[in-house]
């Protein structure tokens, strides 16, 4: 009768690795980014509901790429950890790290152990109180973890993406060139140019200066604000000059629409 | 508890669909965190933790006002001088406890925590009678203590984005819950409280002159009630008040309720009794 072949363990976990791979591929990208008042999480996702970037607790943000019934489950068990963690001691000792470190053992043990390993590539933002203690990890399908340094992005063809935001990234951007930075590099994705509309984006910040929870979805009108005070600064002089002019804009800008979208949720 | 990770691996609970209320998890979990774990038998317990005192609530034309007085009691004992009874739930909606006071701040701590689990997990705010609701489970959950003499009656309020207007809901030690109009109060001191209100509330006021009534009808509680504490000018201790309007929740600033407790102490020097109503 058949004998099952050998498959050397090598050979195993490259298969695997390709099999998430091309897995994750087939999704769009995600990026996040610092800007002065804290991190910024963007995604290209079509969809109103099944988020791709979510709270995870008070000054923690989730983004995640892949299979969406995959990294939900992620961010479940993450919820369910900060909380239950938070509950016992206090709400400061649930920390970013903590948080990433039970998503690489997990996609860890996923990955050696099961046939199948998860397609799914996430991130864990934690904003501190300045932006030296902001913290970003980059937890990838086989439980590895990189300790990100401003921007980062994940998903799809993100070596693309990437190499547009290290091209465009300034450190203490307003938010509204931010966002242009991460459009634009979400834009370039598959090597040609595409427009990026606010209906395909999902935009989330971990605000610094915010009480209590930290985290807040950027939709509707403030959004499409953003998105064109972005354009208008950002593609006429694309450097230092042109991020203050934004800045005073964007400032009042998103305090003064805040209330107003909060009704069209 | 999971302290450490055991094969690398949360415990299962931790990964399946399950439920969205952070109760039920904790309770499949490590139900030894929950209030009310191990029942305590025995007479005589009501001792073990001091009694929280008055609370009143009034609602204005798009908001709702809570305020607390902060004194704590053991018997003829006063345990707690600058106690908060007052917790923000989330950002519409907040809670306030009266009775066995451990009991209770471990309920509102938990409650909160209920709310803004679910919100997380199901992406969306739960309505304020379902809030309500929940909070009437959790009290009846608490049953088996308040037999035992540890009674805990929460106050919830929260501002409806629904309607635009600002709701008061309270709550029996069996879970009972009954939506309040306009105002009410709780507690030991909470009879002259609403005596006070009654007199002095009118549908019109605004979000100061509601306060003034809230303060005024915590020092006619504080007046007549033993276990309600007063404005305390010497040591800066002055009631909590909380106000909820389209704008979300707000505690307000120590200052500006030291003004106006201050401003009723003085009032008080020349009319003991508080202000009076006109015969029409």
């Amino acid at each position: 009768m058949s004998m099952p072949f050998y498959v050397a363990p090598e050979q195993q976990m490259k298969d695997k690795a390709d099999y998430a791979r091309k897995g994750i591929a087939r999704g769009r990208s995600a990026v996040v980014l610092q800007y002065e008042g804290g991190i910024l999480m963007v995604a290209d996702n079509m969809s109103r509901t099944l988020h791709k970037i979510s709270e995870l607790y008070d000054r923690i943000g989730f983004a995640a790429v892949g299979r969406y019934p995959e990294f939900e489950n992620l961010r479940l068990m993450g919820v369910r950890f900060a909380d239950v963690r938070g509950y016992q001691y206090d709400r400061r000792d649930v920390s970013g790290r903590q948080l990433a470190n039970i998503y690489a053992q997990t996609l860890g043990t996923v990955f050696s152990e099961s046939l199948k390993p998860w397609e799914v590539e996430i991130v864990v933002a934690e904003v501190g109180d300045t932006a030296a203690e902001d913290e970003i990890y980059r937890i990838t399908f086989d439980g590895s973890i990189v300790d990100e340094r401003g921007f980062v992005a994940v998903g799809g063809s993100s070596e693309n993406v990437a190499t547009v935001l290290k091209e465009r990234f300034v450190a203490d951007a307003p938010l509204s060139a931010a966002l242009h930075t991460a459009t634009r590099a979400l834009a370039r994705e598959n090597g040609e140019e595409r427009e990026l509309e606010a209906g395909n984006l999902e935009v989330a910040v971990l605000e610094r200066a915010r009480q209590h929870r930290k985290f807040r979805r950027v939709h509707g009108r403030r959004l499409t604000a953003l998105l064109e005070e972005g354009r208008a600064g950002g593609d006429g002089a694309a450097g230092a000059s042109s991020g203050a002019a934004g800045a005073s804009g964007g400032g009042s800008n998103s305090d003064g629409d805040s209330s107003g979208d909060q009704a069209d949720e | 508890m999971f302290e450490g990770f055991e094969g690398g691996r949360l415990p299962a609970a931790f990964m399946s669909a399950g439920t969205s209320s952070f109760t039920e998890f904790v309770r499949s979990v490590s139900p030894e965190l929950l209030p009310g774990h191990h029942l305590p038998s025995g007479e005589g317990t009501e001792h073990l933790t001091p009694d929280a005192t008055t609370i009143v609530a009034l609602t204005f034309p798009g908001g709702v006002v809570l305020a607390g007085d902060r004194r704590a009691t053991q018997g003829n004992v006063i345990a707690n001088r600058d106690m908060e009874k007052l917790f923000r739930t989330d950002e519409f909606s907040a809670v306030a406890i009266a009775g066995s006071a451990g009991i209770g701040i471990e309920l509102a701590r938990l409650y909160q925590v209920e709310l803004e689990h679910y919100e997380k997990m199901e992406g969306r705010v739960l309505s304020l009678e379902g809030k309500a609701n929940k909070l009437a489970q959790m009290v009846r959950g608490n049953l088996g203590m308040a037999m035992q003499g540890f009674v805990v009656v929460p106050l919830l309020v929260g501002y409806d984005e629904n309607t635009g207007t600002g709701r008061v809901f309270s709550y029996d030690a069996v879970g009972g819950r009954y939506e309040e109009h306009r105002h009410h109060s709780i507690g030991s001191g909470s009879v002259y409280a609403r005596g006070s209100i009654k007199k002095l509330y009118k549908d019109d006021l605004d979000e100061t002159g509601t306060i003034k009534v809230a303060l005024e009808a915590l020092y006619d509680a504080a007046d007549d009630d033993s276990a309600t504490g007063g404005p305390d000018l010497h040591r800066k201790i002055f009631p909590l008040v909380d106000v909820i309007t389209e704008d979300g929740h707000r505690r307000v600033p120590t200052d500006d309720v030291a003004a106006l407790a201050t401003e009723v102490v003085e009032g008080r020097a020349a009319h003991p009794d508080g202000p009076t109503v006109t015969l029409r």
